[in-house]
């Protein structure tokens, strides 16, 4: 077999300006995603059931339905009803990339949602006995005891479930978003070369999965070495 | 006048009554012991105080204001007024037996949160504070260190000296050396035999039957949940009149 390096390297533009759309919907709906898991996440643990209740469901019904169904439900679904088509929403609902990070965001949150509740859940008792003891307010002990050291403990698991959405931003690809897999798929059809157009998309997703990896090693070094072995 | 007065004590867990009617009053300088065996109720009581664990009856005073209690549907009081609660809690620092320092602070930090948070004190004056308490405990060498990479001895005088930080008129302390190595008990309690000669009023569940007769000057033994003897350390240990405290102190080498 010959590997076709000539029609890889004429593709490479398409292929860098796919990564650039990698990265983009997958920071939109990662920061996204985040900002709706911490207070996602909080309901998680309320003891009050109108709190809890709410926050269960949306985590039961997106992870337990496949994104690909999510991402046509938003993309191709939502346009079949007029009301959707005439509302103010339409120029946003009707753009790919916004449906691919709409759903991606919605997505990571659910599953964000229940790392941040787990982790949470596993606070040490006596630190929040001590919280209390010293006369902080419920709120004041949420956001300076439980919150801080729970997104802490939760960036291993964060990490992993990061990395899982790179991998499931190439369903863009489908809705027509020209990202890596996109390019990998024009190439593919423009000159019939299947393994090389995919083999090179693989090749920039590992290069980016072992970015990320050193980045959240990075970080785990600065935010969790309170749970590092003692070095002095 | 007292600094803390607690009447009539009730707690029970489901139908089982683990304090029947305990009574404590603490003037300024008190250093009172509370011993007794385990189940005795002693660390409930303790944990009552602050409302750690509520109560089913009773009455709790801090410098005559006192805590405002409701009853839930279980039965059990909690506090009337959130605020009150947590402005009493503040004056009432607490010692535990697992020290419960946040992981994720180092001492220093640890000692700092509460003066800047709860008492609304600046962070440079916590940070002073903080260092002159640490160096009072003898941990200044510690003071960035995580709790993680501390030894119990270390972490409990750094817990020392976080409930000292809030400059509280009674501290409490929930065995404090319980869960620590013999040989790291002593520097604990050289600790706190300093608080006790500063005139602090304290409040301490022990084992430690040395403290308790040379540092503390009221004890109250507990025994299934009433107060079984109480009076000056040396006399009731010296002297015991009840047989319950008899067999109690036979079985504690002393």
């Amino acid at each position: 077999m010959i590997f076709d390096y000539n029609v890889i390297w004429d593709a490479m533009p398409l292929y860098l300006d796919g990564l650039l759309t990698t990265l983009k919907v997958l920071l939109i709906s990662l920061f996204f995603g985040l900002l709706a898991a911490v207070p996602l996440g909080l309901m998680r643990v309320s003891k009050n059931p109108w709190v809890n209740l709410p926050a269960w469901l949306y985590t039961y019904v997106i992870r337990g339905t496949p994104m690909l169904v999510q991402l046509f439900l938003i993309y191709y679904g939502l346009a079949q009803f007029e009301a959707v088509r005439e509302s103010i929403f339409w120029p946003w609902l009707s753009s790919a990339t916004f449906c691919a990070c709409l759903a991606f965001a919605i997505n990571t949150s659910a599953y964000t949602a229940e790392i941040i509740a787990g982790s949470l859940k596993a606070t040490p008792h006596g630190e929040i006995e001590a919280a209390k003891a010293m006369g902080m307010s419920k709120v004041r002990m949420y956001r300076r005891i439980l919150l801080p050291s729970a997104l802490r403990r939760a960036l291993p698991q964060y990490s992993n479930e990061v990395i899982m959405m790179l991998q499931t931003t190439s369903l863009a690809s489908i809705v027509t978003l020209i990202d890596i897999t996109g390019a990998a798929r024009t190439v593919n059809a423009q000159y019939y070369l299947p393994f090389e157009a995919y083999i090179t998309a693989g090749v920039f997703y590992l290069c980016l999965t072992f970015i990320l990896v050193r980045l959240f090693k990075l970080a785990e070094r600065r935010w969790l070495g309170y749970l590092a072995p003692r070095k002095h | 006048m007292y600094k803390l007065q607690v009447q009539d004590l009730h707690k029970r867990y489901g139908s089982h009554e683990v304090l029947k009617g305990v009574s404590l009053a603490a003037r300024a300088g008190d250093v009172i012991s509370i011993i007794g065996s385990s189940g005795s109720g002693k660390s409930t009581f303790l944990r009552c105080i602050n409302l750690l664990e509520q109560p089913h009856a009773g009455k709790i005073l801090l410098n005559d204001e006192e805590l405002k209690l409701v009853a839930g549907k279980d039965g059990a009081l909690r506090a009337a007024d959130a605020k009150q609660l947590q402005r009493m809690r503040s004056r009432l620092s607490m010692v535990f037996q697992h020290f419960n320092l946040w992981a994720h602070m180092t001492a220093l930090e640890n000692i700092i949160e509460a003066p800047v948070q709860v008492l609304g004190m600046s962070k440079k004056a916590a940070l002073e504070k903080a260092e002159h308490y640490l160096a009072k405990v003898g941990v200044s060498h510690r003071k960035d260190a995580y709790p993680g990479h501390m030894s119990g001895g270390e972490q409990q005088r750094v817990a020392i000296a976080r409930a000292l930080a809030m400059e509280p008129e009674v501290m409490l302390f929930d065995e404090p050396t319980s869960a620590l190595d013999p040989e790291l008990v002593g520097d604990v309690l050289k600790v706190m035999q300093g608080l006790a000669q500063e005139g602090r009023t304290m409040v301490v569940v022990t084992h430690e039957m040395g403290f308790a007769r040379e540092v503390s000057n009221q004890l109250v033994f507990l025994h299934k949940g009433v107060v079984e003897e109480t009076g000056n350390p040396r006399e009731v240990l010296a002297n015991p009149q009840s047989e319950r405290l008899k067999q109690f102190l036979s079985g504690s080498l002393k």
